[in-house]
C-alpha cells in the first residue's frame, strides 16, 4: 500500500479502539447497495514503473529545450534561473497550505508580502493581491471589482480588440450571470474609437500592453477620457516589457492585471501560471483574493498576516464578489525569487535583449521576399508577419525540417489576419536560431 | 485582541530582514549575456521609465533568505497538519520529479497538438480515470482549483436550464454547514443561494428541503460527506427531492477522500462535481496554491463542460496510438481560464493514481477514514462533539467547555502549536460553535495519530488547570499570535513607495 | 456578558439597527450587541450614501468590517440623508467604543415617521438579544 504506513498490529489496535471489527463497519452509513463498487482503473505500479511510463509520455512532447521556439501569444520561453526550483522544492514552501496561522507560515506570508512590493514596484500602483489562477481570470475579476465597485450600477465592459482573444473569452465565461456587457472587441477598434464608446453606463475600459500583436498603442489621453466618464482604467500588461515601459500606474490605470508566467515559471503546456492583480488604495477593500498586509505580534514584532479577510468568501459567503479561496502561491513565489535574483538592473536587461532579438528578426524577415513585418507602431518582444503562405503550413515545415517551434496562427482568432503570424524573441532565441529562422523562411517562400 | 502588549520602543528585531533590506546598489543575482545581435535603437524615451525599484542582491543573498523564509513555516513535510477539509497527506515526491520531466514541463501550450501527444495522452487518460472514479460520464480539467471547478459546475447547470427553455430556475439550495465558496459561486454565477438548517445529527433537514423545492430551483450544492464529517443519512432522498422539483444536484468534491473506491457520486444521482487533486490526489497545496479542480458531469451535463477538453480524433490501431485533439463540448459554458488547466498539477495527480491503482485508492479511503475515527473515539469522552456517529475521513469536536469558561477553540489551536502540531481548522463549519474540524489523512501513523491525541488530551488538562498557558500560547513559534487589527486598519501591503518616474 | 446598553429613547430593528428620533432628523447606527458582535471594527463603507441622498426602510446602505467579519446596515426607516458621520472614515472603533453617541452613522430626515412604529422598543430589544445569547 504505497504511503499507507500502517501495519497489520496498527489496523487491529485502531479498530479495537474503535469498537468495530473490519474497517468496512465504518462506512456503515454509505448506502449499502452503492458501496464498494469496482474501479476499473490499471492496478497499481511501482515508483520505478510509474517513472518508466511517464518518462515515455514525456518523451513524445516535442520540448522547448530540444527545439527553436518562437510561439508565444500569452505563454514565453523566457529564462528561468536555476535557484527558482530548488527554492520551490523546498518541501517548508510547497507542502504547507494557506497561511490561516500566522504563527506558522511567516515563511510563506513575507515572500507573498514581498511579493505584491515588487509587482507594485513593477505595475507602478499601489496595493497588490497575493495572485490569481493566471491572466485571463486576472482581467475577469478585474470585471467582478469594477461591477462591485459601481454595486452593479454600471453594466457596460469595453475590451480593446487587441486584448489576447482568451483573456476576453474567459471573462465573458465569468460573467455569462452577472449582467455585465461587453463592447468594442469584435471589430478593428483603435484607442480613439474605445474611447468614443465611454458612456455613464461604463464600468471598465480595458487595453493590453503591449498589445496582443507585441505593439504599444499609443494611450495618450486615454486615463483622462476613461476617469472623465467616471469608469474604471484596466491594462492587460507584460511583466517583462514593464522592466523598460512605463508602468500602467505611470500611465493613469487604476488596475494592472496579467500573465506572470514569464517571472521564472516553466511553460509546462499552460499551467500552473501566475495572475497578477495590482490597483490603487482607493480600490484595494475591492480587490478579490488573498492580500497580506504587515503588522506586529504580541512582542512588537514586525509580522505579517492575512488581512481585509471579511472580504472573502469564508466569511461573506454569498455577498462575497468573488469565490476565490486558494492564490497560485507557489508561483507567486517563483515570481519573488525571480525578481530578487534579477533585480533592479537584470529586469531591464532581459526586457532590453528581448527587444533586440525580436527586432533583429523583425528587420531580417521584413526583408525576405514575400514577408513583411508590420513597423506601424513600436513593438517589444512580439511582432506580426504577413506571410505568403498559410501559417500552420509554414509551421509544419518549420518543426519537421528546420527543428523550429514556429509562431503564433493570428487567423485562427481574427479572421482577416489571413497568413498573418505572431513571432515572439525572447532573450533565450540565439542569433543562430534566428538566423536558421531567417533562412527556413526565405527556402518555404521559394518552394 | 485587547491582551497584546506591544512594545513600540524597544521591538524584537523582524525575524528576517525584507529582501529590498539586503544586498547593496548594483548587486545583481543572475548573470546575463551580451546581446549577440546587433541592437536596435531603443522606442521614444517618453515611452521609457527610468528604473524599476527592484531588489538589488546576490544569488547567495537570494538563497539564504528564501531559504531562512522557508524555515519559518509549518508544513506536511516537517510536522502533522491536520487541517480539516483541505487534506494535507504527504506529497510524493516522485510527481515533483515527473511534473519537472523536460518533455512536460518545457511543452509550450499552443504547439500544434500532434507535437504534444503525450501531454494530451496524460491528459485523455486522468479524464478517464477521474470519470470512473466518480462514475461521471466526461470530465474537464480546465478549472485550476475547486472554487473554479464549482463555478464551472453552476454555470453549467444554469446553461442546461437556460437551454431548456427554462431560465426562472434560479435557485441553488445549500445546506448551512456548506463551505463558503458554495454561496459566493452561486452569486457569481447571478444565482440565488437558498440556505437551509441541518438537523440535529447533522444532516440535512429533509423538511425544510421540501419547502424550497419549487419550480424556480435550479439545483442544490452538497459537500459528501458533509463538512461536519458525516455522510448524509438520507444522501439518496434528498437527490430525489431535488431530481423531482427538476432541479440539479451539484457535489462539492472536497471531501473525495473519503469516498474513492467507495462510492460514487454518479451512482448516487449527482449530477455534475468537482476534485480538489490538491487534496485527494496528493499534489502540493503550495502555500495556498495552485490546485486544480476537474469538473465531472453524466451524460446529462456534458455538452456544457467548460473546455476545450482532450478526446481521441484519430483512432488508432494495433500499430498506431490514437491521434488526441482538443474538442469543445457542444454547448460549452466557454473557457473558465487560459489554455487547458494547470497541466503541472494533472501530471502530479496522474503519477499517484498510476501508483496507487484502483486498490490503493480505495486503501487510501479506507486508512483515512480509520484514521479519522480512531482519534475521534479517543477525544469523545474530553472534547463535546455535537454528533456521536462515526464519521468520515474528518470529524468535528467543540474547543469549549462550561467549566473553563474562557477557553476558545482558537485558544487550543494556538497551544498545539507548542506541541509541534498545526491546528485543525477553527471556527468552521459555522454551525458548531467553537469547530475544531480534525483531518488526519491516511499517511499519518499510528504514532503520529497517538502523539496528536496525547498533545489533545493534555490541552484538555492545562485548558482547565491553567487556562493562562492556553491563552499566552503559543510559546515557542517563530512569532507570537499577531496585532490582525492594526494590519486591518493600517493596512500595509508594500514596503516600497510607489513612484511613477 | 448580557449587559449591552439598550437606550431607552432609540427604537430598535432585528438587525441590531437603532435610530433616534430628534425632532426632524433621526440619527441612525449599530447597537453596542451588534458591536459586541463584531468585535474590533476596521473599516465602514458607506458606498454611495451621500448628504441629499435617499434611504428606503429595509435598504442595505452601508457595510462594517472587523477583522473577523462584516455586517451590512441596513435603514430602519426612509429618508433623506441629512449628514453623514465622516469621524468613522479615520476612527471607525468609536462604534465600539460608543456605539450610541460618537459611533452614529447617518442622520436622515424622516420621510414617513409612521415607519418606526414597527420597530421594536428597548424593553422587547432586550429580550431579542437576551433571546440569542
Amino acid at each position: 500500500m504505497t504511503y499507507i504506513p500502517h501495519t497489520d498490529a496498527d489496523r487491529e489496535a485502531m479498530l479495537k479502539a474503535i469498537g468495530v471489527e473490519r474497517i468496512e463497519d465504518l462506512f456503515a452509513e454509505v448506502p449499502a447497495e452503492n458501496r464498494f463498487p469496482e474501479l476499473h482503473l490499471p492496478q497499481g505500479k511501482s515508483e520505478m514503473e510509474v517513472a518508466w511510463e511517464m518518462g515515455g509520455l514525456a518523451s513524445v512532447n516535442a520540448a522547448v529545450n530540444e527545439y527553436a521556439v518562437f510561439l508565444g501569444a500569452g505563454a514565453y520561453n523566457h529564462f528561468v534561473p536555476s535557484v527558482i526550483n530548488h527554492i520551490l522544492l523546498r518541501g517548508e514552501f510547497y507542502t504547507a497550505y494557506t497561511p490561516y496561522q500566522p504563527e506558522l507560515s511567516q515563511g510563506t506570508l513575507q515572500a507573498i508580502y514581498e511579493y505584491q512590493s515588487m509587482m507594485c514596484a513593477l505595475t507602478g500602483l499601489e496595493a497588490a493581491n497575493a495572485s490569481h489562477y493566471d491572466g485571463a481570470t486576472s482581467l475577469a475579476e478585474a470585471v467582478t471589482l469594477a461591477r462591485a465597485h459601481y454595486r452593479g450600477k454600471r453594466k457596460k465592459v469595453i475590451f480593446s480588440p487587441s486584448i489576447n482573444p482568451q483573456y476576453r473569452a474567459v471573462a465573458r465565461t465569468y460573467h455569462q450571470g452577472s449582467g455585465m456587457k461587453f463592447v468594442g472587441d469584435k471589430g478593428s477598434a483603435t484607442i480613439p474609437d474605445l474611447i468614443d464608446m465611454l458612456d455613464e453606463d461604463t464600468a471598465l475600459l480595458a487595453v493590453q500592453y503591449p498589445n496582443f500583436f507585441g505593439q504599444i498603442d499609443d494611450f495618450n489621453g486615454l486615463a483622462d477620457a476613461v476617469h472623465e466618464a467616471g469608469a474604471l482604467l484596466c491594462m492587460v500588461v507584460d511583466p517583462i516589457a514593464l522592466g523598460m515601459f512605463k508602468s500602467p500606474g505611470a500611465l493613469g490605470a487604476d488596475m494592472a492585471v496579467g500573465e506572470g508566467q514569464s517571472l521564472g515559471i516553466p511553460l509546462s503546456f499552460g499551467g500552473p501560471y501566475l495572475g497578477f492583480f495590482t490597483t490603487t488604495m482607493k480600490l484595494v477593500r475591492k480587490i478579490a483574493g488573498r492580500v497580506i498586509g504587515e503588522t506586529v505580534d504580541k512582542y512588537g514584532r514586525r509580522a505579517y498576516v492575512m488581512t481585509l479577510r471579511p472580504r472573502e468568501q469564508d466569511i461573506r459567503r454569498e455577498k462575497a464578489t468573488s469565490n476565490i479561496c486558494s492564490n497560485q502561491g507557489l508561483m507567486a513565489l517563483a515570481a519573488s525569487v525571480y525578481l530578487s535574483l534579477v533585480g533592479k538592473s537584470g529586469l531591464r536587461r532581459v526586457a532590453e535583449l528581448s527587444y533586440h532579438k525580436a527586432h533583429y528578426a523583425a528587420q531580417q524577415i521584413d526583408a525576405l521576399e514575400g514577408f513583411s513585418v508590420d513597423f506601424s507602431k513600436p513593438f517589444f518582444k512580439e511582432f506580426v508577419v504577413q506571410c505568403p503562405k498559410p501559417v500552420a503550413e509554414i509551421n509544419d515545415a518549420l518543426i519537421e525540417d528546420w527543428g523550429i517551434i514556429g509562431g503564433y496562427d493570428l487567423s485562427k482568432d481574427y479572421a482577416a489576419r489571413e497568413n498573418q503570424m505572431l513571432i515572439a524573441v525572447t532573450e533565450t532565441n540565439t542569433r543562430d536560431e534566428i538566423d536558421t529562422l531567417v533562412e527556413a523562411l526565405r527556402e518555404l517562400a521559394e518552394a | 485582541m485587547t491582551e497584546l502588549h506591544i512594545q513600540t520602543n524597544d521591538a524584537p528585531p523582524p525575524l528576517e530582514p525584507l529582501i529590498y533590506e539586503l544586498g547593496a546598489p548594483g548587486r545583481v543575482g543572475v548573470n546575463l549575456p551580451e546581446p549577440d545581435v546587433p541592437t536596435a535603437d531603443l522606442p521614444d524615451a517618453a515611452l521609457l521609465r527610468d528604473e524599476v525599484d527592484l531588489p538589488e542582491v546576490s544569488e547567495q543573498d537570494v538563497v539564504r533568505h528564501f531559504v531562512r523564509l522557508s524555515q519559518l513555516n509549518h508544513a506536511v513535510d516537517t510536522g502533522f497538519y491536520p487541517l480539516g477539509s483541505c487534506t494535507m497527506k504527504y506529497n510524493p515526491k516522485i510527481n515533483e520529479d515527473m511534473a519537472r520531466l523536460p518533455g512536460f514541463a518545457l511543452v509550450h501550450p499552443l504547439q500544434d497538438p500532434e507535437t504534444v501527444q503525450g501531454a494530451l495522452a496524460l491528459m485523455y487518460g486522468l479524464q478517464q480515470w477521474l470519470a470512473e472514479i466518480s462514475g461521471m460520464s466526461a470530465v474537464s480539467l480546465q478549472p485550476a482549483a475547486g472554487a473554479h471547478g464549482e463555478f464551472s459546475g453552476i454555470l453549467m447547470i444554469r446553461a442546461y436550464h437556460i437551454a431548456n427553455g427554462e431560465p426562472h430556475r434560479t435557485k441553488i439550495i445549500i445546506p448551512d454547514s456548506a463551505h463558503g465558496t458554495n454561496p459566493a459561486t452561486t452569486s457569481m454565477a447571478g444565482l440565488q443561494a437558498v440556505e437551509i438548517p441541518s438537523d440535529a445529527n447533522g444532516d440535512v433537514d429533509l423538511d425544510e428541503l421540501r419547502k424550497v423545492c419549487d419550480e424556480n430551483v435550479a439545483g442544490m450544492m452538497i459537500t459528501v460527506p458533509n463538512t461536519l464529517g458525516v455522510f448524509e443519512a438520507h444522501i439518496k432522498e434528498i437527490v430525489e427531492i431535488v431530481h423531482e422539483a427538476g432541479g440539479l444536484m451539484y457535489m462539492d468534491g472536497a471531501n473525495m477522500n473519503a469516498m474513492l473506491g467507495v462510492i460514487k457520486p454518479a451512482e448516487l444521482g449527482f449530477d455534475v462535481m468537482h476534485y480538489n487533486l490538491h487534496k485527494t490526489f496528493s499534489t502540493p497545496h503550495g502555500g495556498g496554491g495552485p490546485g486544480s479542480g476537474p469538473v465531472a458531469a453524466n451524460d446529462k451535463l456534458r455538452p456544457f463542460l467548460p473546455g476545450p477538453i482532450v478526446d481521441v480524433v484519430e483512432q488508432g490501431d494495433e500499430d498506431t496510438p490514437p491521434l488526441y485533439g482538443f474538442v469543445h463540448p457542444p454547448q460549452s459554458i466557454g473557457p473558465l481560464k487560459a489554455f487547458w488547466g494547470n497541466f503541472g498539477i494533472m501530471v502530479r495527480a496522474y503519477a499517484y493514481i498510476a501508483a496507487q491503482g484502483a486498490d490503493g485508492l480505495r486503501e487510501v479511503t479506507r486508512h483515512a477514514v480509520l484514521n479519522a475515527n480512531y482519534i475521534r473515539v479517543a477525544l469523545k469522552g474530553t472534547y463535546p462533539m455535537p454528533f456521536d456517529r462515526f464519521c468520515g475521513h474528518e470529524f468535528v469536536c467543540e474547543g469549549h467547555w462550561k467549566d473553563a469558561p474562557g477557553i476558545h477553540a482558537l485558544d487550543i489551536s494556538k497551544r498545539l502549536m507548542d506541541y509541534g502540531i498545526h491546528p485543525p481548522t477553527n471556527y468552521f463549519p459555522l454551525i458548531v460553535p467553537e469547530a475544531l474540524l480534525i483531518e488526519p489523512t491516511e499517511t499519518e501513523s499510528k504514532e503520529s495519530c497517538d502523539n496528536f491525541i496525547e498533545a489533545m488530551l493534555k490541552i484538555a488538562e492545562e485548558a482547565h488547570e491553567n487556562p493562562e498557558l492556553l491563552h499566552e500560547a503559543p510559546h515557542v513559534t517563530p512569532v507570537g499570535r499577531v496585532d490582525e487589527v492594526r494590519a486591518a486598519k493600517q493596512l500595509n501591503l508594500c514596503c516600497r513607495p510607489v513612484s511613477h518616474e | 456578558m448580557a449587559d449591552w446598553k439598550i437606550p431607552a429613547d432609540c427604537k430598535f430593528t432585528e438587525n441590531d439597527e437603532w435610530i433616534l428620533v430628534e425632532g426632524e432628523t433621526a440619527k441612525i447606527g449599530l447597537t453596542d450587541y451588534a458591536q459586541d458582535q463584531l468585535s474590533d471594527i476596521v473599516f465602514v463603507d458607506f458606498g454611495d450614501v451621500e448628504v441629499g441622498g435617499a434611504l428606503t426602510q429595509g435598504e442595505a446602505f452601508a457595510s462594517v468590517e472587523s477583522v473577523k467579519a462584516a455586517s451590512d446596515v441596513y435603514a430602519p426607516a426612509s429618508g433623506e440623508v441629512v449628514a453623514v458621520n465622516e469621524v468613522l472614515e479615520d476612527t471607525p472603533e468609536v462604534i465600539n467604543s460608543d456605539p450610541y453617541g460618537e459611533g452614529w452613522l447617518v442622520a436622515i430626515k424622516l420621510s414617513d415617521p409612521a415607519e418606526l412604529e414597527k420597530l421594536m422598543d428597548a424593553d422587547a430589544y432586550a429580550k431579542y438579544c437576551e433571546s440569542r445569547a
